[in-house]
């Protein structure tokens, strides 16, 4: 089986699904001769030609409403957005016109199509390209946000986007497109999106997390006293999202730290809290920790790891938790 | 070096029928039969008719904001009938019913949409459009994406979205173009420039002198025409089309009409423009031209017109009986139809909707107590 990173994982799903099926084609910003800026799309112009990998003019708005158009007339379109900080252009038609299709026809117009979109920080990327947006688009009724983590998940998870038939948001953490390799089945498979992978099992806290932090989490349970058991969620998707699997944790452990690259301010923390306050409230042991993105603009790269919730400080997130 | 000249156009102007109801032959040559001519006649007569009702079901407060067509319903007529019905693609912004109707669908549909009911939306599987598009130039691109998806496949359809003046400052009017451009797709960029985008003329919208020249930017065959004119309006998009069937990609037509109404029943027009411009316009109204073109053909009687206004009042009234006779929409609808498959989170909204604790686990402590209670 070949050790794949997150990078060629994509690359081979869309390989894949492009030779099934030929309704899909991608479109984008450099996803032609370039491969994309982050080499995602290599070597898929040449093996499908430009009318099914095809270089848009620079206009994310025009990509994404064009998307919409292609997906109601019979395609399956796949638009990839340069960088998170670009979905600004696209947010009205994703937001306002892919993702109320469906309910506004009551289901006679529909926008199977699945947006690309590589996320966060901790690349040293400029300004506007390390943003972590996903819980505006979980807060926009209609869309699907996942973002897988690992080679394995995120082939099959983008293989489930693509045949999706509704709107899908796919982040990419950027960070992790390089930075991994694990072995990646060359025969299809698909993983069902809403639901979360328990990463690690424990009994004495839940740790909820997706994307890259899903890293840093692994690296501050190796920092942990021994005799601390640690559950480790990787919720892989965010709407829609695995509430069993994080519920079903914290009733045995009492205790949750959720962390993430977002502002925490209504960030999915906010959200996961609430969902374990209502679920588990005779439960808990502690309050409900989050560990996150300061509610400040995201730093240039000088400070950004200052900004993301880094090893040390979900460390102190998980003892503090602990100890109260 | 001298400098020379390296782009020059022009934009040419056409007006086949005119407001005295005077044809020009030359012009009107391989247009309109003279049973075509009483057809869209017809059309447009229901669709004034159409919006008189509706303006009293919103005034009497049976129905919510309308925007009347009146006086732009050549536009639509003259496009509805250059296209082939079931194959081309209709993508419109409200002021085109008529066009919609022509390419089959329901009438009432677009009073259940302004009654504020989804399923006048639902457009029905031998219909080839998209619904009424309210924010103005959003739906330009998916046009074009439909045009787009219609040259990959091979398929001979081609695809008209129209709009109105104030749409083209819209920055998705310029991404539409510009990808239709590149890609050259089958699609037709209707423009109704009606003259007005609700309060605001459209000497303030563009210092353009023509709407059609901001195709020349995209290199796109542009033309500005009568919009009050079906012999215009036919003959533009018929042409269009045929430019897109044979592989000419997009094509762009300014219609030069006038929104003789308020922008919607919300609106009063008398705050913002002059009545003496309003009365210019009604004299070019496109039903007073046609009538007397028809008349002076022989094709026209008070006898037909009588017959006509009391036919146009029967399907009007009848529609607007069939709008109301229907059942209130479900309330779980607006969740059975969020995706194609329902997430679990929120089914349990939907079956807990009329209770406080949305979307909790009954069994939970507390809200088992008060369930019980109840």
């Amino acid at each position: 089986m070949p050790q794949l990173t997150l990078v060629q994982a994509i690359n081979t799903a869309l390989a894949q699904e492009m030779e099934r099926d030929d309704r899909v084609l991608i479109l984008g910003e450099d996803v032609g001769p370039n491969g994309g800026v982050f080499r995602v799309t290599e070597g898929l112009q040449d093996k499908f030609g430009k009318d099914r990998v095809v270089d848009t003019p620079l206009d994310e708005s025009g990509i994404m409403g064009s998307a919409i158009g292609l997906a109601i007339g019979g395609m399956r379109p796949i638009p990839e957005i340069q960088f998170e900080g670009f979905l600004g252009p696209a947010y009205d038609q994703l937001v306002n016109h892919a993702a109320r299709m469906r309910t506004r026809t009551r289901s006679a117009i529909t926008v199977p199509m699945t947006v690309r979109v590589p996320v966060g920080g901790g690349i040293h990327a400029p300004e506007l390209h390390s943003d972590s947006p996903e819980a505006i688009y979980t807060h926009s009724p209609g869309l699907k946000v996942v973002m897988p983590c690992t080679p394995y998940d995120a082939k099959g998870l983008l293989l489930s986007a693509i045949r999706d038939p509704d709107p899908v948001i796919f982040f990419e953490p950027k960070r992790v497109y390089r930075s991994y390799r694990e072995e990646v089945p060359d025969e299809d498979y698909t993983i069902p999106i809403g639901e979360a992978k328990v990463v690690s099992e424990g009994d004495d806290i839940t740790v909820v997390t997706w994307g890259a932090p899903v890293f840093q989490c692994l690296g501050a349970l190796d920092n942990l006293p021994e005799d601390v058991s640690v559950e480790l969620i990787d919720l892989r998707s965010i709407y829609p999202l695995d509430v069993d699997t994080i519920v079903e944790s914290v009733k045995k452990t009492g205790r949750c730290v959720v962390v993430h690259e977002a502002p925490k301010t209504a960030g999915m923390g906010a959200e996961i809290s609430a969902l374990i306050q209502e679920n588990c409230f005779l439960y808990l042991e502690a309050p409900v920790q989050r560990c996150a993105g300061f509610d400040t603009i995201m730093p240039y790269y000088k400070l950004e790891l200052e900004y993301l919730p880094e090893t040390p400080r979900i460390q102190n997130a998980i003892e503090e938790c602990l100890a109260y | 070096m001298p400098k020379k000249t390296v782009y020059e156009a022009k934009i040419e102007y056409m007006q086949i029928l005119n407001e005295e109801g005077k044809l020009d032959d030359k012009l009107a040559k391989d247009t309109l039969t003279d049973e075509q001519v009483v057809y869209l006649y017809e059309q447009m007569s229901i669709g004034r008719q159409y919006d008189e009702i509706a303006f009293k079901l919103q005034r009497s407060g049976r129905m919510g904001t309308y925007p009347q067509n009146k006086g732009q319903e050549a536009n639509a007529v003259g496009a509805g009938l250059a296209l082939e019905k079931g194959k081309d693609w209709l993508i419109p912004c409200y002021r085109e019913n008529a066009a919609l109707f022509m390419h089959g669908l329901p009438m009432h549909y677009v009073l259940l949409h302004w009654m504020g009911d989804e399923r006048g939306n639902q457009i029905p599987e031998d219909c080839r459009m998209t619904p009424l598009s309210i924010p103005i130039g959003t739906h330009m691109l998916h046009a074009m994406g439909i045009a787009w998806a219609n040259k990959l496949r091979g398929e001979d359809s081609v695809v008209t979205t129209f709009f109105g003046d104030g749409a083209t400052s819209e920055g998705d009017f310029h991404a539409a173009m510009n990808f239709a451009s590149v890609m050259q797709v089958p699609v037709i960029f209707y423009c109704q420039n009606n003259q007005w985008a609700i309060s605001v003329p459209r000497e303030s919208q563009m210092n353009s002198a023509t709407v059609a020249q901001k195709a020349i930017a995209y290199d796109m065959p542009t033309i500005q025409i009568d919009g009050n004119d079906i012999f215009a309006t036919y003959k533009a998009t018929k042409d269009a089309a045929k430019r897109a069937r044979e592989g000419g990609g997009p094509s762009f037509i300014e219609a030069v009409t006038y929104r003789l109404g308020d922008h919607t029943t919300a609106d009063d027009a008398r705050r913002y423009r002059d009545q003496a411009e309003v009365d210019a316009w009604k004299a070019r109204d496109p039903l007073i031209r046609t009538r007397i073109y028809m008349e002076k053909k022989g094709l026209w009687s008070d006898k037909h017109q009588t017959e006509l206004e009391d036919r146009a009042k029967r399907i009007v009234d009848e529609v607007a009986k069939t709008a109301f006779e229907i059942e209130a929409p479900a309330a779980a609808d607006f969740f059975d139809h969020m995706f194609a498959t329902l997430p679990d989170a929120l089914a349990r909204q939907r079956d807990t909707m009329r209770t406080s604790s949305l979307g909790l686990d009954p069994d939970q402590i507390g809200l088992a107590a008060r369930t019980q209670r109840a």
